[in-house]
């Protein structure tokens, strides 16, 4: 076969020996071949695979370094004080550092009763397997396939029947030390019927240093059941972060994701959401900062398999410096799913010169008695605006902040949560550059 | 709902089968044998008594066609085409110039007569015979060709067969005549253009075209001139088991304008025919072209079978400043229909549009949509799209807007907005959105729905009949597009719309 003969690019060359040099010796060792034959056959996606076109992880991924080793506490300690977007919510805390579960650094003090958690690793030890075998092919996808051959640890949680979760949940990861490493987690959710539960997740390392996080979350949501899935992602400026979320959704659902995605220097947020059975909503958000010569890709597939769902796709990006931004959204509406309603929104601000935007927004449509539209824009700050704000004495500097704010806060808003919402909204100010006391309010 | 219900039926009755142009014309014809080699390049280009540099260009494309894969990218589904099992030129027998109607084999004016293009209009017969035919127009009786008139090229598979008008056009200083004889008679023009736009190496289809193209329009447009009246072309595959592959190249010099027509029907056969045409424009300074296309081409039959593959390159070059390149298509023919008319926005201040209706029914497959490529400062596009999906027929749009990092001030809008009647149908939008300058604004809407309840609802209480509804409704759905339409092509669109849709038109 000509894919086999191909001549394999330093950082799959990377992924080979990294993966010969793992112990077989696990129970998973026979999904983990699977899923490393499984990306061996294709290799890091280009710019000729569709869902990659303009994330080329073949030039974009010059080497991939070798799985990390758990840090030491202090070192640990130090790199979990800077992920503190939800702190302000004081939530209970499961801690991932370089990819291993740390119970010293987690806190799941009050939700016990609501909350049965185990790490993966332990998971795994007692029998469990993947949930992925029976939902997303590894083929399909490569962030997928590349997380079943390198995982090690991950977060087994189920959310138990009509609990109603009242401190939020937060899964952090964080990447400590000055040498690279690959980080790999699978994280496996079940939320039972009736639940309610904000999940956070967290993402923060140190600038510098060129680790890699490979991450997937599968979440079962049953019937009724109310979820918001808030997903903080500061990696560090030259982290590369691959992050999969793999949501199915049984009756009458509520699922509410959002990305807030400011750090890394390549980073693909991709959501992979199905509608199992009807009556579901489930509205996928996300604000992107992105500066310097950052790449940052949202993602989504939704799949409407069935009948009377609803989807909202709502993405705003603020580009500046030589970064690159990218949405891809798919809507897919299968021949039996009448009375799909569909909405798909992505703008992007381009704040300078070299900024770049890709919007590929699509609708692949079989049923007729649906309402489904996208719209995409792209364009710079509105001059009015500006000028309004500037005729009020504001500098230009500081006028086009606020308005960069405003625009990233109006999908903020939509969370519906004001206390998570204001500390997303806390690191937008902060990532574009506003000394974190000042705020909107006082600005003015 | 029971409108809708009713409207499938009746579309399911009146569709594919009910295509009025599927008759056979029987005339003799001069085959090349089947297949394809550089002997039948040769072939091709000897009939045509073409220079050496025509015949070097068509074997330098074919070399290259060899070399490459036919793209399976799109979403259409076809048996893999045999190109060895083609005839690759088909003439009628007759002199494939005529300088008059007098002759042309009758059965040919015969089927342009059942085609009812204007061809068949005594008035412009008359302007054909009459040796000064210039001014025998203004003359004709009854004022309806006085204003508008249309200059018809009308290709026969692969020879054009008539050109009408010539004399009045050559007094304005416009030539429009058969790519063949143009390359005979201005060679060093056509040398200059072709291929400028769409090179022999674009694409798969578009090299095959280049290696074999047997004949299409030429036409330009000299500095400063507005073209007297409407140009068109009338596309007619008659022979079986044959490949149309023509070229059209339209230059608009500076300052000029054009508008320019083109329409498509073939006969009904259980085959399938290919179509892969390339056509050309180029836009000088300040000049503008209005491309206008109503594809009426066989869709093979309720199941499926036979129909012609249209597998057309179009692009337009605008190529100098403030110039402006149009393209409005109808689209209601084909099995499959896979084609991208497309503007590249070089010059400052250009303009691209693009405006589409694309009907499937039956078993039919579109993927069609347009490129807007801006590279000058301030340039801008429209895009207004129309996909009406029906019976068991797929509708994509496939688009790509594109801004250069020079492309300052570039400017898009588009809207693609999607109907399916049916529950058998697919409807698909995948836009492309690429912005390299900060400066350019673009804006993407799309909207996939069935006919609402609640206009069908407001439309009935107002005492309409359900099929007077659904007639207002989707008329009011393509009436952007329409309005873009050459009134000599509206009055054939609402035909066709009606043929293709008929039920829910009522």
């Amino acid at each position: 076969m000509a894919e086999a003969t191909r001549i394999r690019t330093k950082a799959e060359e990377a992924l080979a020996n990294h993966f010969a040099a793992l112990a077989s010796d696990d129970a998973a060792a026979e999904i983990r071949n699977a899923a490393f034959d499984a990306f061996l056959e294709k290799g890091l996606p280009h710019r000729r695979v569709e869902d990659w076109k303009y994330t080329d992880l073949r030039a974009l991924v010059r080497d991939v370094p070798a799985p990390a080793q758990p840090a030491a506490f202090d070192a640990s300690r130090d790199a979990l004080a800077r992920a503190d977007v939800f702190a302000p919510l004081a939530p209970a805390r499961i801690v991932f550092v370089n990819g291993f579960f740390v119970p010293s650094l987690s806190d799941t003090k009050g939700i016990e009763g609501d909350v049965e958690f185990v790490s993966l690793n332990r998971f795994l030890a007692d029998g469990g397997s993947f949930l992925s075998r029976s939902q997303l092919d590894a083929s399909e996808s490569p962030i997928l396939a590349l997380n079943g051959a390198f995982v090690r640890d991950g977060a087994a949680l189920r959310i138990r029947e009509d609990a109603k979760v009242a401190r939020p949940l937060e899964i952090v990861s964080v990447f400590a030390g000055s040498e690279p490493g690959l980080q790999t987690m699978r994280h496996q959710v079940m939320v039972g019927k009736g639940a309610e539960v904000t999940i956070l997740q967290t993402f923060s390392g140190p600038d510098g240093v060129a680790y890699h996080t490979n991450v997937v979350s599968e979440v079962q949501v049953e019937a009724q059941a109310v979820v918001r899935w808030i997903v903080a992602q500061e990696e560090g400026d030259c982290a590369i972060h691959l992050n999969l979320l793999v949501p199915r959704l049984a009756d009458d659902v509520t699922f509410d994701p959002f990305t807030l995605a400011s750090g890394s220097l390549v980073s693909r947020n991709e959501v992979r959401l199905s509608f199992d059975a009807e009556g579901s909503s489930a509205s996928l958000r996300g604000a992107t900062v992105a500066k310097g010569k950052q790449l940052i890709d949202n993602t989504l597939v939704v799949d409407h398999a069935v009948p009377n769902c609803a989807s909202r796709e709502q993405f705003n990006s603020a580009i500046d410096g030589e970064a690159h931004g990218v949405f891809q959204g798919k809507i897919i509406v299968r021949k039996h799913a009448q009375k799909t309603d569909g909405k798909m929104m992505s703008r992007a601000l381009l704040l300078s010169e070299e900024a770049e935007f890709a919007n590929k927004p699509e609708l692949e449509i079989f049923a007729d008695d649906v309402v489904c539209g996208h719209g995409a824009t792209c364009g710079q700050i509105d001059e009015e605006m500006l000028f309004f704000l500037r005729s009020r004495g504001l500098d230009k500097r500081e006028a086009e902040r606020l308005l960069i704010q405003a625009f990233l806060s109006e999908v903020v808003a939509e969370i519906g949560d004001e206390a998570v919402a204001e500390c997303l909204d806390e690191r937008i100010r902060r990532a574009l550059g506003a000394p974190a006391s000042v705020t909107v309010g006082e600005a003015t | 709902m029971p409108a809708v219900q009713e409207t499938i039926e009746q579309v399911k009755l009146l569709d594919v089968d009910k295509y009025k142009y599927g008759f056979i014309t029987d005339v003799e014809s001069d085959l090349a044998p089947k297949g394809l080699n550089e002997d039948i390049v040769r072939l091709i280009s000897a009939k045509k008594g073409e220079p050496d540099w025509m015949l070097e260009w068509r074997l330098a494309a074919f070399r290259r066609w060899l070399t490459m894969e036919e793209p399976t990218w799109a979403r259409v589904d076809y048996p893999k085409i045999d190109y060895q099992d083609l005839h690759y030129y088909a003439a009628p027998k007759l002199r494939a110039t005529a300088t008059s109607l007098d002759e042309i084999d009758p059965e040919i004016l015969k089927t342009y007569a059942k085609l009812g293009i204007p061809l068949k209009e005594q008035e412009i017969l008359a302007g054909i015979r009459k040796p000064d035919g210039g001014d025998v127009l203004e003359e004709a009786p009854g004022g309806e060709y006085a204003s508008g008139r249309v200059a018809v090229d009308a290709v026969f598979d692969s020879v054009s067969v008539v050109t009408t008008f010539k004399k009045e056009l050559a007094k304005a200083g416009v030539i429009f005549m058969p790519i063949s004889e143009a390359i005979r008679e201005y060679p060093d023009l056509v040398r200059k253009y072709l291929g400028t736009v769409v090179p022999a190496s674009d694409n798969y289809f578009a090299t095959l075209n280049s290696a074999v193209f047997s004949d299409g329009s030429f036409v330009y447009i000299p500095k400063g001139v507005r073209c007297p009246m409407e140009l068109s072309t009338y596309f007619r595959i008659n022979e079986r088991n044959t490949g149309q592959f023509e070229r059209t190249l339209v230059i608009a010099d500076e300052g000029s304008y054009v508008s320019y027509l083109e329409g498509c029907t073939a006969p009904m056969r259980d085959e399938n025919q290919l179509h892969a045409a390339v056509v050309e424009l180029v836009a000088l300074d300040d000049a503008e072209i209005k491309y206008s296309t109503v594809q009426n081409w066989y869709p093979g039959d309720p199941e499926g079978k036979g129909g012609v593959y249209n597998f057309v390159t179009k692009r337009g070059d605008c190529r100098g400043r403030n110039s402006k390149i149009s393209w409005t298509q109808v689209e209601t023919g084909s099995a499959i229909t896979w084609k991208y008319p497309s503007c590249i926005l070089r010059g400052d201040n250009s303009q691209g549009e693009f405006y589409s209706i694309a009907i499937s029914n039956g078993r039919q497959q579109v993927d069609s949509g347009t490129k807007m490529i801006h590279l000058g400062k301030n340039t801008s596009s429209r895009i207004i799209s129309k996909g009406i999906a029906a019976g068991r027929s797929d509708n994509t749009y496939r688009g790509l807007v594109s801004a250069n990092r020079r492309a300052s001030g570039a400017r898009n809008f588009t809207q693609c907005d999607s109907l399916l009647i049916g529950d058998q149908c697919g409807a698909h939008t995948i836009p492309y959105i690429e912005s390299k300058n900060a400066s350019a604004v673009f804006e993407h809407e799309a909207t996939t729905s069935k006919i609402s309840d609640d206009q069908m609802f407001y439309c009935l209480q107002r005492g309409m009949s359900q099929e007077e509804a659904v007639a207002l409704i989707v008329n009011g759905f393509v009436r952007d597009v329409l309005q873009k339409l050459p009134m000599e092509f509206m009055a054939e669109t609402q035909r066709l719309i009606g043929i293709s849709l008929e039920g829910s038109v009522g």
